[in-house]
């Protein structure tokens, strides 16, 4: 077996042992879908918004919990714990490139998210006969660019944080700001014009994702600000990465 | 045949000069210590070695290599194990060494090294329940399942209880024994007196001495000192008579007598001559410790 497969599925062992990442990614999203909806009636049609069930309009906003919480949160957390601990330090005493550990922990974790997204999907059509995304080329386009925004970002706190309490103090108000404009505390209907309007670019542009689920084709800025913010982050992490 | 060349490195880190132009030779298949205290540059020289730094000026070879420009063999040669350098909590024992065994091209084989560093039935425990003398061996495996030709253990046996501490000393020679040469970093004068082979005494990024341990022992003309219990009183002149003694003082029913030269028979004939029994006796010779303090001025446990 390859160095690049053993230490791939590895880390799936690791992350596979601590259930509550796994939770949070896999199945938190359809959980609080399925909590509001079972709480409100999602089958009524909304004047308020014109006419339209809330339910699909919230589903985008799902994505987000998933998202933000191994994006910025648990992956970049557990990043700066292996600096932190000489893990990756240790890695580099050997003739494997450690820079594999965080190629292993993007791919695990942007597979999770694919699996709660899938999860949500059906459990959201399953219960409250939500469609799946008409514009499924826009959705996919959205959604991937959005997580490549995110997680770069997360990148690049793990690339600069000295320590985990830092890391911890840079991520909660990311964190918080992109659940928000992401419409996860409070329906984004609800939210003041000027957050939705940030909202709309800021990642991972849950309106591209509700547009393309909604069978309106995403607009192409808001996507372009993803794939931007993807290629700043990412190449700045790198560039400033700390090994030890 | 040296195996590592060190000639004359410097590192600096800011304003502070770690390494301040450091030399030595490390020969095939002997047990290396640096010692000296935390702070000297010891960490910074193996590392150096390791190829994990760059030095700013001298020159290194490993096997004839340059550690920074032939990075990927000379990793492939020299196993590390580094200073608190941990591993993720849930990782079992077992799992640790596939992995690392799957960096290099000829690992060891991981079930008969975790056997012979005593880890069997720690095979499937997590890396955060083992206890530290366990890690530590866990550390080792790791360095060794590439199959090097040498080992750098770094601080191995800080924090250890004594007897993982003595534990830990045997596998090392029994390493050794299997024709791996070792640079051990320490700051423990006892391990390096018992393990070591030749030494490079390290203080303020200096080689202060660098021998075999009765070398660098033997560099410092310290007085003798002699300890016993005579079987009975007698006039202690002659002892102090004697050319090779300088002083004798008593302590309750205890003598002490310390000199230099031939101390040792020349005070045990003369007791002998006068059929004075010495119980008790005991011999306190200068260590690395007093040589320590000689050549730097200050003790090395600071």
């Amino acid at each position: 077996m390859s160095f690049q497969t053993k230490v791939l599925t590895t880390e799936a062992k690791l992350f596979a042992r601590e259930p509550g990442t796994l939770i949070v990614g896999m199945l938190l999203p359809a959980v609080v879908l399925l909590g509001i909806g079972l709480i409100f009636s999602p089958h009524l049609p909304d004047p308020a918004i014109g006419g339209k069930r809330f339910i699909d309009l919230l589903v985008p906003s799902m994505v987000v919990i998933s998202l933000a919480s191994l994006g910025i949160s648990t992956m970049p957390a557990r990043l700066v714990g292996y600096r932190e601990k000489g893990v990756l330090r240790r890695m580099s005493t050997t003739p494997a490139d450690p820079a594999m550990l965080l190629v292993a922990q993007v791919a695990i974790n942007v597979l999770v998210a694919v699996g709660g997204l899938v999860v949500l999907m059906v459990a959201g059509n399953l219960a409250f006969q939500i469609p799946f995304p008409a514009d499924l080329v826009g959705f996919v386009a959205a959604f991937m660019l959005g997580m490549s925004a995110l997680f770069s970002i997360g990148l690049l706190v793990a690339a600069v944080a000295p320590s985990s309490a830092v890391a911890t103090a840079l991520i909660w108000p990311i964190f918080v700001a992109v659940m928000f404009l992401g419409g996860v505390y409070l329906p984004r209907w609800l939210l003041p014009d000027i957050a939705v309007r940030i909202g709309d670019f800021t990642p991972p542009g849950v309106q591209a994702m509700l547009d393309a689920w909604q069978g309106t084709s995403p607009q192409l800025l808001p996507l372009a600000i993803m794939a931007l913010i993807t290629v700043a982050a990412g190449a700045t992490a790198v560039k400033l990465f700390r090994w030890e | 045949m040296n195996v590592i060349e060190v000639e004359n490195i410097v590192k600096r880190y800011g304003d502070r000069l770690a390494v301040d132009g450091v030399s030595l030779t490390v020969e095939e298949g002997e047990i290396f210590a640096i010692l000296g205290p935390n702070g000297a540059g010891k960490t910074t020289t193996v590392e150096s070695i390791a190829g994990l730094r760059t030095p700013d000026s001298g020159t290194i070879r490993v096997h004839g290599l340059d550690p920074h420009h032939d990075r990927h063999k000379v990793r492939e040669l020299v196993g590390v194990q580094l200073q608190e350098s941990q591993l993720p909590d849930r990782i079992r024992v077992s799992e640790a060494v596939e992995l690392y065994a799957s960096f290099y091209p000829h690992p060891a084989d991981g079930a008969a090294l975790i056997g012979g560093l005593g880890l069997s039935d720690q095979r499937r425990t997590a890396f955060g329940k083992l206890s530290g003398g366990q890690k530590q061996r866990l550390s080792i495996a790791l360095a060794l399942v590439g199959n090097p030709r040498i080992a750098i253990l770094d601080e191995l046996t800080t924090g250890l209880d004594p007897q993982a501490r003595r534990d830990t000393w045997d596998l090392i020679e029994a390493v050794r024994d299997r024709g791996v040469t070792i640079v051990l970093v320490t700051h423990f004068m006892e391990e390096a007196e018992r393990l070591a082979d030749r030494l490079a005494l390290i203080d303020a990024g200096r080689v202060v001495a660098l021998d075999t341990p009765a070398g660098i022992v033997g560099l410092v003309d310290a007085e003798q000192r002699l300890r016993f219990r005579p079987s009975r009183p007698f006039d202690t002149s002659i002892l102090t008579d004697l050319a090779e003694v300088t002083n004798v003082s008593r302590t309750g029913a205890t003598l002490t007598v310390s000199g230099s030269g031939n101390l040792v028979p020349a005070v045990t004939s003369v007791l002998a001559r006068h059929r004075i029994e010495a119980n008790d006796f005991r011999i306190e010779q200068a260590g690395l410790d007093d040589a320590f303090i000689a050549l730097t001025g200050r003790p090395l446990a600071s």
